[in-house]
């Protein structure tokens, strides 16, 4: 019987894409992994409809309205999510606006300051509703698992895939501990 | 001389002379136990808990332990390591520790710490702080987001410096470190930027202006060596203290 496949959805919400990259930045590992593991909805296929997935890898906070519900479903349908990257654990980059007032925020960028909205905060029901503050997605869903890091290294993603392909608890080693 | 006082951590001797702390003896016979409040230069100041040990079944300080002959002291055990864990969420989820924006990131105590106890996330709610930083003095800033309330900078500025230029305030939850000149603000204190107290701060809040990125992420302090190792070698060690 042919080996089943791992079959792994990402995300990023409030994130950079650098974790993304990160992951590709295993390099010819990835050729090592293909045979083991499928991609479902990413960013890497452009698959809009998730399935139910083995893994879930989240990078980014949670900072509006669309991230709770897409988190939400990922947590839903992935039988182990983990947090990728500093933004998905502590909020990030985007959560050092948490000690701001999101309406002074929104007031400051598209009232007070010159732009091309002529004086209108935007919106269009398409565009999702900022949150009151960026939050890291542990404080949102049950996340089973963290990558640290500002990306974290390609060696730690290689470390989680290759873990749960061969059947193994993951573990970070020591060295592949970094918050920056 | 079959005289040398001793006691065992985790099971192996460690000589010590009397008047020496747990953590003085167990650091000068080469054996680490982790802490972040206890320098070896200032009196300490037990307030961190990361150097609890287990001592005869109790838990303690090390650092506010004195050595005594026969003593039992377990350090390296999980129950140990999972309750130091839990310190350092707290501290991380208390103040804003994003390392990826701090200049202290590789140079810091807590942050290495996170990395030797395995720390992944920081496990508690986040508290987002909102504190004023302080960047009146022309070579020093001040971030008081990130004080972990160890009172290394109040003690080397009172004992070494002589100065006496900050000092912790409020109580509870609300206590934090302030600065004593009558404006509050730290250009009107005499701190010199060659100060002990600013050379001190285990996190990121007392930073040198001017020198942020000097050295690049990657090879700082604690990126070229563990902290465990550092801690070691920055411990006195007389001679009855070489022998591991």
């Amino acid at each position: 019987m042919a080996e089943r496949r791992l079959r792994v959805a990402t995300a990023s919400l409030a994130g950079c894409f650098g974790c993304h990259m990160s992951l590709l930045d295993m390099d010819a590992r990835l050729l090592e992994l293909l045979p083991h593991i499928e991609f479902d909805r990413s960013p890497f296929t452009d698959i809009k409809q998730l399935s139910p997935c083995d893994l879930g890898l989240i990078e980014g906070g949670v900072c509006n309205a669309e991230n709770v519900e897409v988190l939400l479903e990922y947590r839903r349908k992935c039988r182990i999510l983990v947090a990728v990257g500093a933004c998905a654990i502590t909020g990030g980059l985007p959560a050092q606006r948490n000690h701001l007032d999101i309406g002074a925020c929104l007031q400051e960028v598209y009232l007070t300051e010159p732009g091309t909205t002529h004086g209108l905060i935007p919106n269009d029901p398409e565009l999702p509703l900022p949150l009151d503050k960026v939050y890291p997605i542990q404080e949102v869903v049950r996340v089973d698992y963290f990558l640290p890091g500002c990306p974290p290294p390609a060696e730690a993603f290689w470390r989680l895939l290759s873990d749960l392909v061969a059947g193994r608890t993951p573990h970070l080693p020591r060295e592949l501990i970094r918050y920056d | 001389m079959n005289t040398r006082l001793s006691f065992l951590l985790d099971g192996a001797e460690v000589p010590f002379t009397p008047g020496q702390s747990v953590i003085q003896a167990a650091l000068a016979a080469g054996r680490y136990i982790p802490h972040l409040c206890y320098h070896p230069e200032f009196t300490p100041h037990g307030s961190c808990k990361l150097c609890t040990v287990r001592a005869d079944g109790r838990p303690a300080a090390a650092c506010t332990l004195p050595a005594r002959a026969g003593l039992q002291v377990d350090s390296e055990t999980e129950e140990l390591r999972a309750l130091r864990r839990t310190l350092v969420q707290m501290l991380f989820a208390e103040g804003n520790h994003f390392c990826p924006s701090c200049e202290k990131s590789g140079n810091c105590v807590l942050q290495s710490l996170g990395y030797d106890l395995e720390v992944h996330t920081a496990g508690f709610r986040h508290f987002f702080l909102d504190r004023p930083v302080d960047a009146s003095h022309p070579d020093i800033l001040l971030d008081f987001n990130r004080c972990v309330l160890c009172r290394l900078c109040v003690r080397a500025s009172e004992e070494v410096d002589g100065k006496g230029v900050f000092y912790l305030g409020g109580r509870g939850v609300q206590r934090r470190l302030l600065v004593s000149s009558e404006s509050g603000r730290l250009a009107d204190t005499d701190i010199a930027v060659t100060d002990k107290a600013v050379e001190v701060c285990p996190v990121g809040v007392i930073l040198r202006k001017h020198v942020g990125f000097a050295v690049p992420i990657g090879r700082r302090r604690y990126d070229v060596k563990p902290l465990r190792e550092r801690a070691l070698e920055d411990a006195p060690r007389g001679e009855e203290g070489t022998h591991g």
